[in-house]
This record gives structure tokens, C-alpha cells and sequence, in this order.
């Protein structure tokens, strides 16, 4: 808006100076957040809730998935943490833009290895076992009677995974806008707001993952001490 | 385009047409539908929700026909399944819940507080988008056949045995929710971030209190009811238990889940409506509010113990009656907050200089009304009278007094009120009032027979009932009739208006707020200058009654 014209690149006309703009971006993803708790945290009630109720079942299909992928992937995710928090440093002690895309690449670089190592062997896997529900599940007779609520399980390892499957391609996404962005100069020590907000949604994501590897791959199943339950 | 406007004097007395304001700063279909203006995006909620509430109406004067004898008048058993469905469905998802926020709560949000606009300009554009989006697959479920689940959504039926368009209708609410959770988003940061200097937390209209409550319900409870259908529609889709005991799912699980976001939603349709009370009793008697930072945390206490109280829906579904006992303390708590909004209201009255503007008798109509509703809320609250009531109309009444008797009363009361700075023009007075007073005696000639049936043991949600019950029917028919008549005439006369009607000048009601002391229609950056607040909210002290008193 012309009236504002003084104000620097990325000034929005409906604030009074970049701190307040600066602010509300930050406050705007803090509050969306909280959606995203209650999203997966639905989500997470309703597991416990069944896990609790058909634990048996639930740990037979908590020792079929593939502990090696899912630790690697953890690994993966908080390494892309660091590169992401490396690249909001960059930006905010005013380093040359050449090192924010660098570290924004990295990040970018572990999103889509995260993705692929999970799509294309884990997935992949599950599916050559017949594990995804709706897609040709088998149930095993050797799981006897509780056998008929393993699809149960992997209805929600999928829907869970998948939903933050999601989340991880639509903060790639956000990634390859922010790496054009630094690439124009947009960011400095005065203004990273986008690199900031972008920082908060990918740590949240990794922390849902932190939430989800322990709940379907370690806990109960794999490593419980024999005839303890 | 604003350079333009700041050199412009305040134009209070030039007519609407000759000043650059919101609406005529520029025209034609793309410059409404990428508008970032939250006044314009309010005017198309405005547009599209008045559509949905008269499709929703349709619905419903097509049920009170049929019930207009005891075998049936109308349509088939079947048909009045979905009848019910679509009514509530639409009326719920698609009116009432967004009718208040998403129309005066993005008009005045940014203007209360002195602000050019909201927080997130195309955040609040797309949060429409999706409404839209949501709207159109709801619309579609109806098209292809409706949805026979009744609005609940209850399972098994509805992921098992029902053979209609489930998925379609739970899409559609699913889409819609996030526009709620958008909307709710933007009104926290920019109530947190955007007041003007001066402007202190309890210097703001109680409507910015009650729209700052309504959103912390929208972000906390929605993506809850969006997770459940999703789930919902995963067993559907399937056929693997979650909600289906037959499947090894667990129905209780989802009434749960369901309801721990649409008992909020009962408070996301009445707390706007309360913080419209609250200007419109101002105003109107001439006085600063009784106790206002009592009315302003019941708000919030309203918006925190409505997440606790859940359980009162599911008294007779097998819950643990220990569970029951807590959640029937708990829902009486609730009467706490909204009693005191009611009493301060009242008080606010007392010695007030008081003028019966239609604004103002649709907020009495309101205490009237909600009270009804609420005390005979307390009926459902305990154990012991819910399990003879629960099923019956006698939950159809008393909702139907807080949703349509509350909720649609502020609503059309604040848009009364705020008609004039919306669109720069006043409405014929006399239609208004006696519109308003249809609507109060036909909404209760409507609803009130029907806590009779409901007490007497007529069941909710069937297409039949016994002879001696049709005195009773009809009388509600017939009011249902009046009430169509009455929601139909404002409808009539507000689009008059905008051409026709009398130009209102900056603030025809002698209102205080910041709202009204800009030009009507205000110009598109809200504020030539971001204005300095020094005084209360209120203060009305020393004014005389309105303008046109």
C-alpha cells in the first residue's frame, strides 16, 4: 500500500511496524499448533484407548513393523531439526544467503529421505506382507484369537504415520518457497519471520514423529522382558 | 488506492455514494472474490450462510408439514430421516456456527480494536474458500440423495447400516471445521496483537471477549470432531472396526469423541451471540455494563467448562454412572457463567434510559428466551429427569430455545444493529419491529408446545406419532409458519435497504465503540488515523437516548 510505503520488503499494510508482524506470525503458528495437539491428540486418545483394550493384538502388530526403518527415520528427522535451527541462525546473525539455502537444502534434502526411506522399502514391505488394511490384508492363523484385531492396529500405525507423512510433504513444500525467498535476499538479521514460523511447524512435526515411534514400534511388543504381561 | 483516502475529510455528512469506502473502492466479481478485506470477506459469509439458512429453513417447514397429522402429511418415513438430517446438518455446521463470527465477528473484530484488518488478510479469504468447499460437498450429499444419520452422526448406523451419503455430508463438516479453526486463529493473534494504544484487555468490548472465547473453542475442540469423522469415514470406507461393535469397534468411543467438540459448539453458537447482547443492552438503556469484568470471564469460563460437561449427552448410553454423576455436576456449573451474564444484563437495564429500537427487542426477546432454554437445561443436566426426557422433544425444544431463541435472536439483532455501518443505510424501523415481534411469537408458539410433547413422551426424530399428540403438532406447525413469515420480511427489507433506504450517517443509534466512529460504509483501511482510546467501554454516561429515539 502506497501509504506505507516506507516500510521495508514483506511489510504487510494491516500492521503498525515489523515487530508487530514480526509477533502475530509467531503467535499465529504457536496458536496453530495447538489445533495441530488436539489433531493428533484425538488421534492418540483413541489409540491408547484400543491399545488398552486389545493390547495383545496391538503388540503382535507392533512387532511386524520394521524397527530398523523407523529408528533410522528418527535418526533422520532430528538430524533435519539441527540443519533447519542452523538455517534460521544463519539468517538471524546475518550470514550470506548461500549458507541459509545451504542448510535449508539439507533440511529439505532429510524431508524427502525420511519420505522415501518410509514409502518406498517400509510401505513397500508392509504391503509385500499384506499388512495394509484394505489392501489385501491377510490375517495369520498363528495369531490366533487375536488375530482379528491386528487391522485394527495397522489402520491406525497408517493412518498416524500418514497423516504426518502429510505434514512432512506439505513442510517440504514451505522448504522450496523459503529456499527461493532466501535466494532473492529476503532475509536478514531484521527480518526471517518466514524461516522462524517455518522452524516451529517442522520442530512440531519431528516431535509428533518422537510421539509415534515409541507408541507402534518400541513399546509393549519388541522389547518386553517375556511373560511379564 | 489508500493515499487517497487519508487525504479525504471524515465524511459524516456526505452522502454514502460520493465517499471512497469499502464497498465502492473498487468493482466487479474479482475484486469481491480476491478481496483481503475482512469487511468484504464478512458480507460473502454473510451471502453464503443467509443461503444455507434458508436451504436448512426449507428443511425444516417441509418436517413441520409433515407432522401436521399423525400418520404423516408429507413425505415417506425414510424421506423425513434425511429431512431431519439435512436440517440439522446445515443448520449447525453451516449456519450457526459460523453466523456470528464469520459475519460481525470479521466485520468488527479489526474495527473494535482499531485495527486496519485482521491478522491474516488471506488467511480469513481462504478460511471462506473452504466454508465454500466444505458447503459444496454438503450440498452435493443432499443432491444425491441426502444423508439419513440425523446430524449426530451416531455409529454403527452411520459407518455400517446406512445406505445414503454419508461420507459426502461428513466430508463437507470435515472441510468446513477448518475454516472455523482459520477463522478462530486469526481472531486470537489479532485481538492479542492489534488493539490500538490505549486499548487495554479490559477496556474492549465485551464482544471481543466473547469472540476471543468463541475462538479458543474453535481451536481446541474442531480439530477433534475433524479427526472423528475422518475416522468415521475410514471405517465406512474399509470396513475395519473402530466404531462398530460388531467389528470390534466401540459406538461409546465415539459419542465421546464426538461430543468433546459438539458440546463446545453449543457455546461457539450462543457465547457470540451473548457478546452481541452485551453491546446491544448498552446501547439501548443508555448505560455502562453491570459488573464488567464479571461479564467478561464468564466468557471464558463458559468456554473452559464447556469442554468438561461432554458426558451429559450420554447419561443413557451405557456410561459409567459415576462418570454421569460428575458430568451432571459439572453441566450445572456451566449455569454459573451464563446466569451471570443474564442477572448483569438485567441489572445493566435498572434505572437505564431504554429505548425499544428493533435491535433492542430482539436482545430482550433473547433474555427471555435463553433463560428458558438454559433452566430447562438444568431438567437434562440431572440424572434422574434426563432419563424420562432424553430422546424426546423436550431436547429439541430446549435446544432449539438457546440455538434459534438465542443464538439467531443476537445474531439478527447484531445485524440490525450493525446494519447501518455495513452498508451505510438504515432500514425501515416499523417492518423491523414488527418483524422482531413475529419472530419472538412465532418461535415460541413453534417450540414451546413441543416441551410439551416432549414431557408427555413423544420421541424425537420420528416420522409418526399418536393421535392425541396432533393438537399440540399442529399449534407448533402453525408457528413454525409465523416464524418462516418472520425470518423472511427482514430478508425482504434489508436488501430494500442497501439501495433504498435512508442513508444512516456515521452512528444513527449514538453507540459508543470505535466502530462507530468511523464513516458508514467505512473506508477500506478501517481508520484515516489508528485511533488513541482513553476511556471504558461503555460510557455512556451523560448521553441521552439515541438519535432517532
Amino acid at each position: 500500500m502506497a501509504a506505507h510505503s516506507a516500510h521495508p520488503e514483506g511489510f504487510a499494510h494491516q500492521f503498525e511496524d515489523m515487530e508487530q508482524q514480526r509477533e502475530a506470525g509467531s503467535l499465529g503458528m504457536w496458536v496453530f499448533l495447538v489445533t495441530e495437539i488436539m489433531f493428533f491428540g484425538g488421534l492418540f486418545a483413541t489409540y491408547i484407548i484400543y491399545r488398552s483394550l486389545y493390547l495383545h493384538s496391538f503388540e503382535i502388530g507392533s512387532r511386524l513393523l520394521k524397527v530398523d526403518f523407523g529408528a533410522s527415520n528418527t535418526a533422520v528427522l532430528i538430524a533435519s531439526s539441527l540443519t533447519m535451527a542452523l538455517a534460521i541462525h544463519a539468517a538471524q546473525s546475518g550470514k550470506k544467503k548461500n549458507q541459509q539455502i545451504m542448510f535449508l537444502v539439507l533440511t529439505l534434502v532429510l524431508g524427502v529421505l525420511f519420505l522415501f526411506l518410509k514409502f518406498n522399502f517400509e510401505w513397500r514391505a508392509d504391503y509385500a506382507e499384506h499388512l495394509i488394511p484394505g489392501f489385501g490384508f491377510i490375517i495369520r492363523p498363528e495369531w490366533g484369537a487375536a488375530g482379528s484385531h491386528v487391522p485394527m492396529f495397522f489402520l491406525f500405525y497408517f493412518f498416524m504415520t500418514g497423516l504426518h507423512a502429510m505434514h512432512m510433504i506439505i513442510g517440504c513444500g514451505i522448504l522450496v518457497v523459503l529456499m527461493f525467498m532466501a535466494g532473492r535476499n529476503r532475509f536478514n538479521g531484521e527480518y526471517y519471520a518466514p524461516l522462524e514460523v517455518t522452524g516451529l511447524y517442522w520442530h512440531f512435526v519431528d516431535i509428533v514423529w518422537i510421539f509415534l515411534f515409541p507408541l507402534l514400534y518400541l513399546i509393549g511388543g519388541r522389547f518386553a522382558i517375556p511373560g511379564v504381561h | 488506492m489508500s493515499t487517497t483516502l487519508i487525504a479525504e475529510p471524515p465524511g459524516h455528512d456526505v452522502p454514502a455514494g460520493s465517499r471512497v469506502n469499502y464497498l465502492n473502492a473498487n468493482y466487479g466479481v474479482k475484486s469481491w472474490l480476491l478481496t483481503t478485506d475482512h469487511k468484504r470477506i464478512a458480507l460473502l459469509y454473510l451471502g453464503s450462510i443467509t443461503l444455507m439458512f434458508f436451504v436448512g429453513g426449507f428443511f425444516a417447514v417441509l418436517m413441520r408439514l409433515h407432522l401436521i397429522e399423525p400418520q404423516g402429511a408429507l413425505v415417506a418415513p425414510e424421506t423425513y430421516n434425511k429431512l431431519f438430517t439435512m436440517h440439522g446438518v446445515i443448520m449447525v455446521f453451516f449456519f450457526l456456527v459460523p453466523s456470528i463470527p464469520a459475519t460481525l465477528g470479521n466485520f468488527l473484530v479489526p474495527m473494535m480494536i482499531g485495527a486496519r484488518d485482521l491478522a491474516f488478510p488471506r488467511l480469513n479469504l481462504l478460511s471462506w474458500y473452504i466454508y465454500i468447499i466444505g458447503a459444496g460437498f454438503t450440498l452435493y450429499a443432499v443432491i444425491s440423495g441426502g444423508v439419513d444419520t440425523g446430524w449426530t452422526f451416531y455409529t454403527p448406523y452411520s459407518s455400517t447400516f446406512s445406505h445414503t451419503s454419508v461420507i459426502p455430508t461428513a466430508l463437507g463438516v470435515f472441510i468446513t471445521g477448518f475454516s472455523s479453526i482459520l477463522t478462530g486463529l486469526n481472531f486470537v493473534v489479532t485481538i492479542h496483537k492489534m488493539r490500538a494504544p490505549g486499548l487495554t484487555w479490559f477496556r474492549l468490548p465485551l464482544f471481543i471477549w466473547a469472540m476471543y472465547a468463541t475462538s479458543i473453542i474453535f481451536i481446541l475442540g474442531t480439530p477433534v470432531i475433524a479427526i472423528t469423522l475422518f475416522l468415521l469415514g475410514l471405517e465406512r470406507l474399509l470396513h475395519i472396526g473402530i466404531f462398530d461393535p460388531a467389528i470390534g469397534g466401540d459406538p461409546i468411543l465415539f459419542q465421546h469423541l464426538f461430543w468433546f467438540y459438539s458440546h463446545p459448539a453449543v457455546y461457539i453458537m450462543i457465547l457470540p451471540g451473548m457478546g452481541v447482547m452485551s453491546e446491544l443492552i448498552t446501547c439501548f438503556s443508555r448505560k455502562r455494563i453491570f459488573g464488567y469484568t464479571f461479564v467478561a470471564f464468564s466468557s471464558l469460563a463458559i468456554a473452559i467448562i464447556s469442554f468438561l460437561v461432554w458426558g451429559h449427552h450420554m447419561f443413557v448410553t451405557g456410561q459409567s454412572i459415576y462418570a454421569g454423576l460428575i458430568f451432571s455436576v459439572l453441566s450445572f456449573l456451566v449455569a454459573i457463567p451464563s446466569a451471570v451474564k443474564v442477572f448483569n444484563w438485567t441489572a445493566t437495564l435498572y434505572k437505564g434510559s431504554i429505548s425499544y429500537d428493533a435491535p433492542m427487542l430482539y436482545a430482550l426477546g433473547f433474555i427471555g428466551l435463553f433463560t428458558m432454554g438454559g433452566l430447562t437445561g438444568l431438567f437434562l443436566a440431572s440424572l434422574a429427569t434426563d432419563v424420562h426426557l432424553s430422546g424426546t422433544y423436550f431436547i429439541v425444544a430446549h435446544f432449539h430455545y438457546i440455538m434459534v431463541g438465542g443464538a439467531v435472536m443476537a445474531y439478527l439483532g447484531g445485524i440490525h444493529f450493525w446494519w447501518p455501518k455495513i452498508t451505510g443505510r438504515l432500514y425501515p424501523d416499523g417492518w423491523a419491529r414488527f418483524a422482531a415481534l413475529i419472530i419472538f411469537v412465532g418461535f415460541n408458539l413453534t417450540f414451546f408446545p413441543q416441551f410439551v410433547l416432549g414431557y408427555l413422551g413423544m420421541p424425537r426424530r420420528y416420522a409418526v406419532y399418536p393421535g392425541e399428540f396432533q393438537v399440540l403438532n399442529v399449534m407448533s406447525s402453525a408457528g413454525a409458519s409465523i416464524l418462516g413469515i418472520g425470518y423472511l420480511i427482514p430478508l425482504i427489507y434489508l436488501i430494500w435497504s442497501i439501495r433504498y433506504g435512508p442513508v444512516a450517517g456515521p452512528n444513527p443509534w449514538g453507540a459508543k465503540g470505535l466502530e462507530w466512529e468511523t464513516p458508514s460504509p467505512p473506508p477500506t483501511e478501517n481508520f484515516e488515523e489508528i485511533p488513541i482510546v482513553t476511556e471504558e467501554a461503555y460510557d455512556y454516561a451523560g448521553t441521552t437516548g439515541a438519535n432517532r429515539g
